[in-house]
């Protein structure tokens, strides 16, 4: 906004310093407009976010039960987490291994079926809701159901697969299968990535199409000099978000061990997660288990702060390359 | 945003009665086998996505016994297991709680996140850019987190945990997600609108919900609709805070506990989870737009 209306410059005279006490009035209500439209999430920021990570860095250099009052121990939960736990090693294992080969798979999958329904040529409404429903199903009941289903001994998928003369594994019961298990699980549920990638997918120019026809491209040459350099940010897009999805991954992980355990154990009671041979425990239920169930909050704490700089790291790295988050004119 | 319609495919132009002979049989020929054999994959990948649904339901429907067998169809069809369900204590609780936390998550976070999404689309000032960046960390950032603090704060100090309201609270200050979504819907609405509504004498309250509410509704309902089922299928939220308390649990969370507790009845477990899935599935068919709409908006160029 030009404060100079005319081009010549006016004479030094009282007249700017008349307009300057308006201007900075009309300033200030702007600046306080601004932050009344913002209040609500800068409240929100600061009391649900700012102070809980303050209070998290704090209690990691805490001793505290949750009865007694916290006591300093330095970098014991620390030193605790990195070489004596006994879970963490699994659990980050674990974590890690979901996140590529969940990640990979869902990007590829998604990608796959995304270009599969732009193919389609009949019945594409059906065929996109047919692969979007599972997205919507809750975690909880997705799994239960995926639990039920790959049953080794009652589900019918193993049913199907020895009437067909396939041996059938012991899926979630298996501690080799139950992370192949969950990546299963996570692939039925593509229907949100499958909508991106349609999208961008459609989006890209029919014309560099028909110049690549013109040159001879076959169908891979197609994809690969046509398709592929537009979809990129989106492929970017996908995977980052995958990885900062994957390294919260818990509810799923901890429903299907719970159940696959079989035993009979009502929400709130004290298991050791990750059936079996801690297969499926995760770093987020880690930071449950020793918050909630053994009250090693520093301990809790220190795990926290490990997801927050992992997931800092990939996001800082989502807003460097740009992939879409934050338009040009930011 | 993008412009294209999320229509793909459309019926390629009929070639002209001029191109026959044995070319344009093989092109024929080759178009056809590329048709049977795109829908042929199409229909492979389908049922991977539709069978589980259906094993569900036919298994939802089986006698006790038959459900531990696992046959396919059904000998006869048990719909008394829904009302089985239905009477088991506390699965009517969990519905009401359920549709409270995901009613009042959703009202609480449209509220919030619309004139903090206006500001940070339509407006400029120092530090939008550090706004906007702070906004989709916490939008990254795993719940876990900061779930420890929260959680001594909410049951020590205020003793609200064994409730809904430690979730739901927070709600009303405004949710990274939506104030995202709902800022990449925003910034399409174009400027000139915004401005003749001032030269018209609106304040910006009043353009706000005279002009950009209005124009946003679809804006809204997907972002509505995103956190009416985050609350459904969320079970941290409950697990952390109404696991003490089992009259406040939600159906998502309360689903897992009703398998333990009927550890053989795998066609009741079914029914149960396919009557925490209706809801969702339902609304979906309502409002399938807003969805499609939402999911592009968040994963595509702004």
């Amino acid at each position: 906004m030009s404060l100079v209306e005319s081009p010549e410059r006016p004479a030094a005279t009282a007249a700017p310093l008349r307009k300057a006490p308006a201007l900075r009035r009309k300033h200030t209500r702007q600046r306080l407009r601004t932050l009344g439209f913002l209040s609500p999430w800068l409240v929100g920021f600061s009391v649900f976010f700012g102070y809980p990570l303050i209070a998290t860095v704090y209690f990691s250099f805490m001793h505290y039960n949750q009865i007694q009052q916290p006591s300093f121990v330095g970098l014991r939960n620390w030193k605790y987490v990195f070489t004596q736990m006994p879970l963490f090693g699994p659990a980050l294992w674990n974590t890690l291994w979901l996140v590529v080969v969940m990640v990979a798979l869902r990007v590829i999958f998604g990608l796959g079926i995304g270009l599969l329904v732009t193919k389609v040529k009949s019945g594409v409404g059906l065929f996109r809701t047919a692969f979007y429903l599972p997205y919507l199903a809750p975690p909880v009941a997705a799994t239960v159901a995926f639990v039920f289903l790959l049953n080794p001994g009652t589900g019918p998928v193993n049913g199907l697969l020895e009437a067909v003369g396939i041996p059938a594994p012991g899926w979630f019961n298996d501690a080799a299968w139950a992370k192949p298990s969950l990546v299963l699980l996570s692939l039925w549920g593509i229907g949100d990535l499958m909508v991106i990638f349609m999208a961008a997918l459609l989006d890209v120019p029919k014309e560099q199409y028909e110049a690549a026809e013109l040159d001879g491209a076959g169908a891979w040459a197609k994809f690969r000099y046509v398709t592929w350099p537009s979809i990129t940010p989106i492929v970017m897009f996908a995977v980052v978000t995958g990885v900062v999805q994957t390294m919260q991954y818990y509810t799923q992980a901890l429903v299907a061990g719970k159940l696959a355990s079989g035993v009979n154990i009502g929400p709130g009671s004290v298991i050791q997660p990750g059936y079996p041979e801690h297969s499926t425990l995760t770093v987020p239920q880690l930071v449950y288990s020793l918050g909630f169930q053994n009250f090693n909050t520093g301990a809790a704490c220190v795990l926290s702060l490990v997801l927050f700089v992992i997931a800092m790291a990939v996001t800082t790295l989502l807003m460097r390359k740009r992939a879409g988050l934050l338009p040009a004119e930011d | 945003m993008t412009t294209t319609t999320l229509r793909a495919g459309g019926a390629p132009a009929r070639t002209g009665s001029a191109d026959r002979g044995p070319a344009a049989a093989r092109a024929r020929r080759k178009r056809l086998l590329h048709w049977i054999a795109v829908h042929a994959v199409a229909i492979a990948a389908a049922l991977f996505f539709v069978l589980p649904f259906v094993f569900v339901f036919l298994t939802s429907v089986m006698s006790d016994d038959q459900a531990m067998s696992g046959e396919l169809w059904p000998h006869e069809w048990n719909w008394s297991n829904y009302a089985t369900v239905f009477s088991t204590p506390g699965f009517l609780d969990w519905w009401k709680n359920s549709l409270m936390y995901a009613g009042l998550g959703t009202l609480f976070t449209v509220c919030s996140a619309i004139p903090v999404a206006y500001a940070l689309a339509k407006f400029r000032f120092r530090g939008r850019r550090t706004a906007m960046v702070l906004v989709i960390s916490t939008m990254m950032l795993p719940p876990q987190v900061v779930v420890i603090p929260m959680y001594l704060v909410w049951a020590q100090q205020l003793h609200l945990s064994g409730s809904l309201w430690p979730l739901l609270i927070p709600m009303a200050f405004g949710d990274a997600y939506s104030i995202f979504l709902l800022r990449q819907f925003l910034l399409t609405i174009p400027q000139e609108y915004l401005e003749s509504a001032k030269v018209d004498g609106c304040g910006e309250v009043r353009t706000l919900l005279r002009i950009v509410v209005p124009m946003a509704k679809p804006g809204i309902s997907a972002v509505a609709l995103f956190q009416f089922f985050y609350c459904w299928n969320d079970y941290f939220g409950p697990q952390i805070y109404a696991a003490q308390n089992p009259a406040a649990w939600t159906l998502s969370y309360g689903l897992e506990s009703f398998k333990s507790a009927h550890s053989v009845n795998w066609n009741l477990t079914m029914a149960a989870t396919l009557l925490v899935m209706a809801p969702v599935i339902i609304v979906f068919f309502f409002a399938q737009k807003a969805f499609v709409e939402g999911v592009t908006l968040t994963g595509v160029k702004g």
